[in-house]
């Protein structure tokens, strides 16, 4: 039997198909762009076509993410909070805190050895510490994003940044360009203030599991938490497909159910 | 979508009291008789009713403000003039609509402002929000601004602090007398204390049917419902639409009626309310078949130590006795044995931007309710009024995920 997940993000939309046993079968990675339910249709097309299966194939479907009404395929919805914590639980079957970092929000969500969630955390109305602000950044510092992570892992100092506010922070960076420091500095002095609002969100006891699209793309940020924690930071194979992959198990454990 | 029950017919006697009680208000201010006295929402609105005011509420105008979200548009404008976005947000929502020429009552009872008060009577007990508020509108129109000084961060209440406050009352009197020429009687103020005394009475019955299972009323119908015992405590009409309430929670009751048909799960609510979002939110929890049946803000409108033997020393010991009053123990102890007696399952706390002193999470309340009394809780990020502060699809994620992690412990 397959089973399909859809995360609808603010960001980017994620589809994932896997076996009864939660094993990935196939999936895709897009943007949400203006229509979600398209994006979705599409997504979970494309996740079909790179399985090598038909729709006929496909059992049930869950969504989750901020379109996740939108997904008129889902036979239900979950939150994302839920979903992450089962798509992290399915690689790490112990007791976990999840630290997912998304386009535009971030997440703690703390899960007990049976898998139940027993508290999570989202980050308050602002995109500090968010996918987005490190967008931002790149932006300003008219890099591409995706060079983020070498730079951050290739630099030999780091500039120290203190601001909490993203447009604050921006100008702490402008300050730090006119004072010479070197781009890889910068960019690492960036990462750190994500993993420092991270950090403040709740206590970070215990395995930490990173999911999201900022620790599939930048595993140095996951290794600068690690360090700041002194314990151990775990990626699942696709960080970025967490979300999508807890939904497609829950759809089959419901689907069984 | 979730059917909700049928509506309360009380509520229609509710709205015919609120439009006499604001068209009294604006007649009083017009004719300059009787005089008007502004005062905050836990004031000594006895002591002025018994001395002949008519009473008028700034924080209720401050309320409709934001549940008409009115207040978006006019939060800004005080922002403007240097009423810090950080503030009350009543505050700033109030005097921004003045700023603006706009109100509420306008479209609700064709009253084009706010009457004009002749005295403004505060009392610190809620924050000091309220003094700085009052204050404007008298240097505004010149009208005097007295009140009472409240100790904060109250444990015991102690006798001092009752005759503190008793005295810093009865202070009030020359003054009272002065503005409206009427002499201070002793008995016309047992009277309201009295009645006074049966509103809060009742009140508390009303909110005790939220112990029912499935609870007769939920917490957003306690914040339409409260109205009364907020503006016309002290006065016959509040004692007699809680008596017609309370006959039809009864037959409602006797005939099986719930807040939340199909109720699976109960919550405490903590904190203000989301004026401009209560619609929104109480069909989200409808929809997830759960009751907010008990909260701290509308239960802040039980005054228990009322006596008319004794008025000025019961209305300081029931303005002392509130919640916000408190220190940070007895606010976690009160809310556990709440969440014990109405048998909820988790609690929410809204973290309002601009009310720090009744947003009850930020010293760590929520992280020892967890740990201490193993009792599942939520923070949502939000405001009273001001919904540049408040994201929709963050409080719904989280309440979501909060009902889906109440939900998978009780079935694991």
């Amino acid at each position: 039997m397959v089973f399909g997940g859809l995360d609808i993000g603010a960001s980017a939309t994620k589809a994932v198909l896997v076996d009864e046993k939660g094993r990935l079968l196939g999936f895709s990675i897009r943007r949400s762009g203006v229509d979600f339910a398209a994006s979705a249709a599409a997504g979970l097309g494309e996740a079909l076509t790179q399985a090598g299966l038909k729709a006929g194939d496909l059992g049930k479907v869950f969504a989750c993410g901020y379109g996740r009404s939108n997904a008129a395929m889902a036979a239900a919805t979950r939150t994302e909070i839920a979903c992450h914590a089962a798509g992290a639980y399915h690689h790490f079957p112990r007791a976990i805190t999840v630290v997912d970092i998304g386009g535009q929000d971030n997440k703690v969500i703390k899960i007990n050895q049976r898998g139940l969630r027993t508290s999570f955390k989202m980050n308050r109305k602002c995109a500090a510490g968010t996918g987005a602000f490190l967008e931002e950044m790149a932006l300003r510092l008219d890099l591409p994003l995706e060079s983020f992570n070498d730079l951050a892992a290739k630099a030999t100092s780091e500039a120290t940044l203190g601001a909490y506010c993203t447009v604050f922070t921006a100008t702490e960076v402008l300050a730090k360009i006119r004072e010479g420091v070197q781009v890889e500095a910068l960019v690492k002095g960036l990462f750190r203030s994500v993993v420092k609002r991270v950090m403040e969100m709740d206590t970070l006891n215990g395995a930490v599991v990173m999911t999201g699209g900022v620790a599939a793309h930048n595993p140095y940020l996951a290794q600068m938490l690690g360090a700041e924690l002194d314990g151990e930071v775990l990626l699942p194979p696709h960080p970025q497909l967490m979300g999508a992959w807890g939904a497609a198990i829950l759809a089959g454990r419901d689907g069984e159910g | 979508m979730t059917q909700g029950p049928p509506p309360i017919a009380a509520t229609k006697m509710m709205k015919k009291l609120m439009a006499d009680h604001f068209l009294g208000l604006d007649r009083a201010a017009r004719e300059g008789s009787p005089k008007v006295a502004w005062c905050t929402s836990v004031g000594p609105a006895e002591l002025l009713h018994a001395m002949g005011f008519d009473v008028y509420y700034p924080e209720n105008h401050g309320a409709l403000l934001g549940a008409t979200r009115m207040a978006t548009d006019t939060i800004p404008v005080a922002n403007a003039v240097g009423y810090s976005p950080d503030i009350c947000s009543y505050l700033t929502a109030d005097v921004g609509a003045f700023l603006k020429g706009v109100t509420p009552l306008t479209k609700a009872y064709g009253i084009e402002s706010v009457p004009k008060p002749d005295v403004l009577v505060f009392n610190t007990n809620q924050c000091r929000d309220v003094q700085d508020w009052f204050e404007w509108y008298g240097r505004h129109y010149g009208a005097p601004v007295i009140g009472v000084r409240t100790q904060r961060g109250v444990g015991d209440v102690h006798e001092s602090m009752v005759e503190d406050i008793a005295a810093q009352i009865e202070g009030l009197v020359p003054a009272l007398e002065e503005i409206s020429g009427n002499k201070f009687d002793i008995d016309r103020l047992r009277e309201t204390v009295d009645l006074s005394k049966q509103c809060t009475v009742m009140w508390r019955k009303v909110l005790e049917y939220g112990d029912k299972t499935p609870a007769q009323l939920s917490f957003f119908d306690h914040t339409i419902h409260m109205a009364p015992a907020v503006v016309l405590r002290g006065k016959p009409e509040a004692v007699a639409y809680y008596e017609t309430l309370l006959a039809e929670l009864q037959e409602r009751d006797a005939a099986g009626m719930a807040a939340v048909p199909g109720e699976r799960f109960r919550l405490y609510w903590d904190g203000m309310p989301v004026w401009g979002r209560l619609r929104m939110l109480g069909d989200l929890m409808m929809e997830l078949d759960t009751a907010i049946v008990a909260s701290t803000y509308c239960n802040s409108w039980i005054f228990d130590a009322f006596d008319a033997d004794d008025p000025f020393r019961s209305m300081a010991r029931a303005y002392l006795e509130l919640f916000i009053v408190r220190d940070e123990a007895f606010k976690e102890r009160y809310i556990q044995d709440h969440v014990e007696l109405y048998g909820c399952q988790g609690i929410v706390f809204h973290d309002a931007k601009t009310c720090p002193n009744n947003s009850n999470n930020r010293y760590a309340m929520p992280q020892r309710f967890a740990e201490v009394h193993g009792v599942p809780t939520l923070v949502i990020n939000g405001d009273l009024n001001d919904l540049r502060c408040f994201s929709d699809e963050q409080a719904k994620t989280n309440l979501e995920a909060f009902m889906e992690q109440i939900a998978e412990a009780a079935a694991a």
